[in-house]
């Protein structure tokens, strides 16, 4: 079971509170834990990763275990700490905006 | 009892501001979607409690939203917006090629006969429509393969497309315009379009008659007068007679003839409202005072409405997609500023009220006249 925890606005469209638990039947990666997350709420689609390209929005990062992994390939294996459950993964918004 | 709607777009979020026939009290509801940019929310002409809304952050995008009960509750729809087959490239701020890259979406015009169709002018420009009450959206793409399609170049708010009218008789009819390459009418539902611009004149452009490249900022058309069209452009009112075959300027005696938003009454297509902004340059009212300007005959002779009207220290704008008429008699015109007003006359401009006074920056207004 994989943690996830999504930004304010990612949490009222999805409506949820709190974070979200994922079964990711893969190793769990970037690309894995996303492909999860949309199938499980389709509305995120297009807010994390473009359509039709899959490409990271640029105000969106990743971070695990205390660390951005942003700029890892999407198919490295997240950390163990995740994969367990012990810690979860963070789609961040940039603080950016007015 | 007759009653009326307004669908506020917000910097922070949509407001719906309703009232009876009277358009004295007005109760206020909102924000939806707090903290979203929404450029726009309409409602079908078919089914008054069919709204869609186009919800966006620079985080997140695109979110289109639907509601089938005239606001109450709303429901995410479909989000992917991909031009058709291989987009190419537009001129850029520059002048060099720039490819065509989907932002967000302006406009959104639902079809008058059918509640689940609607079309979606976006930003870089393009037309979709919609048939399944905004699930999924289809380019209609021969508008964006004109042949001139690689000369249109963005105005400062981006390539947009920003107004979409339905011809009231005639659904194959439709007009759209883009900032900055002008006006197009398609005749055949939007399978193919051509530039209706002849007699515009841009003064950034050499060659005066060229075909594209004007920053048109609005069109607007009363549906009892199909082929008359009234247009802001960036600078210069003007008016076409002929479904946009040809224009003349009617800025008359205007104090400015640059703005953004054009209005025309619902009960009466000579009566027309523009709001003079002083210049491209400084984007604040002329003499910081806020003056709707009303022709009741077609353009050329313009009266300042001011009463309600702040005519003092008043710096806001008013942006293409922020004024709005309702149909009830004497008509009703509402218009939002970027201060956050959200002002409202029952009397076709004559008197002027602010509904309210400090919602964030107003990017659309949309009357709903409801029967």
């Amino acid at each position: 079971m994989i943690r996830v925890i999504l930004p304010h606005h990612l949490r009222t469209l999805a409506k949820v509170d709190g974070e979200v638990t994922l079964e990711v039947p893969e190793r769990p990666s970037q690309r894995t834990v996303l492909d999860a997350l949309e199938a499980r709420y389709p509305v995120l689609r297009g807010t994390i990763r473009d359509h039709g390209t899959a490409k990271r929005r640029d105000f969106i990062r990743f971070f695990a275990c205390g660390r951005d992994i942003t700029l890892d390939s999407v198919d490295e294996p997240l950390p163990e700490q995740i994969a367990s459950g012990a810690e979860p993964f963070r789609v961040v918004a940039a603080m950016a905006g007015g | 009892m007759s009653g009326v709607r307004l669908l506020v777009g917000t910097r922070k979020g949509a407001f719906v501001l309703t009232s009876d026939g009277t358009r004295d009290d007005w109760n206020v509801e909102g924000p939806l979607f707090a903290g979203w940019e929404i450029y726009h929310v309409n409602g079908s002409p078919a089914d008054p409690d069919r709204l869609y809304a186009s919800q966006s952050t620079g985080w997140h995008g695109q979110v289109m939203q639907r509601s089938d009960d005239g606001g109450k509750t709303w429901e995410a729809v479909g989000n992917e917006f991909a031009y058709d087959g291989v987009p190419g490239t537009h001129q850029w701020y520059d002048g060099t090629q720039h490819p065509w890259e989907f932002a967000r979406v302006w406009h959104l015009e639902p079809s008058r006969t059918d509640p689940d169709t609607v079309f979606a002018g976006v930003e870089d420009a393009a037309i979709f429509r919609s048939t399944d009450g905004g699930k999924s959206w289809q380019e209609l793409s021969g508008l964006r393969d004109h042949e001139t399609g690689s000369q249109w170049q963005p105005g400062a708010g981006g390539l947009c497309l920003h107004t979409i009218i339905i011809h009231p008789d005639d659904p194959q009819r439709m007009f759209v315009a883009i900032s900055a390459a002008g006006a197009f009418r398609t005749d055949d539902g939007g399978e193919t379009w051509r530039p209706i611009n002849k007699g515009l004149r841009s003064r950034e452009l050499p060659d005066e008659e060229r075909e594209v490249g004007h920053c048109v900022h609005r069109i607007a058309m009363n549906p009892s007068q199909p082929d008359r069209l009234y247009m802001q452009k960036h600078w210069h009112v003007m008016r076409s007679d002929d479904a946009g075959e040809s224009w003349q300027k009617v800025s008359g005696n205007l104090p400015s003839d640059f703005g953004f938003p054009i209005a025309v009454n619902a009960n009466d297509p000579d009566t027309v409202y523009v709001v003079p902004i002083k210049s491209d340059s400084e984007h604040v009212p002329p003499d910081a005072k806020l003056r709707v300007y009303r022709s009741k005959t077609g353009g050329d002779e313009w009266e300042a409405l001011t009463n309600g009207l702040p005519q003092e220290h008043c710096y806001v704008n008013i942006l293409r997609d922020a004024m709005a008429v309702d149909a009830l008699d004497p008509g009703g015109v509402y218009f939002g500023t970027t201060g956050g007003q959200v002002y409202a006359s029952p009397d076709g401009g004559d008197n002027w009220t602010a509904i309210v006074h400090d919602l964030p920056p107003v990017l659309s207004v949309e009357a709903q006249t409801l029967q």
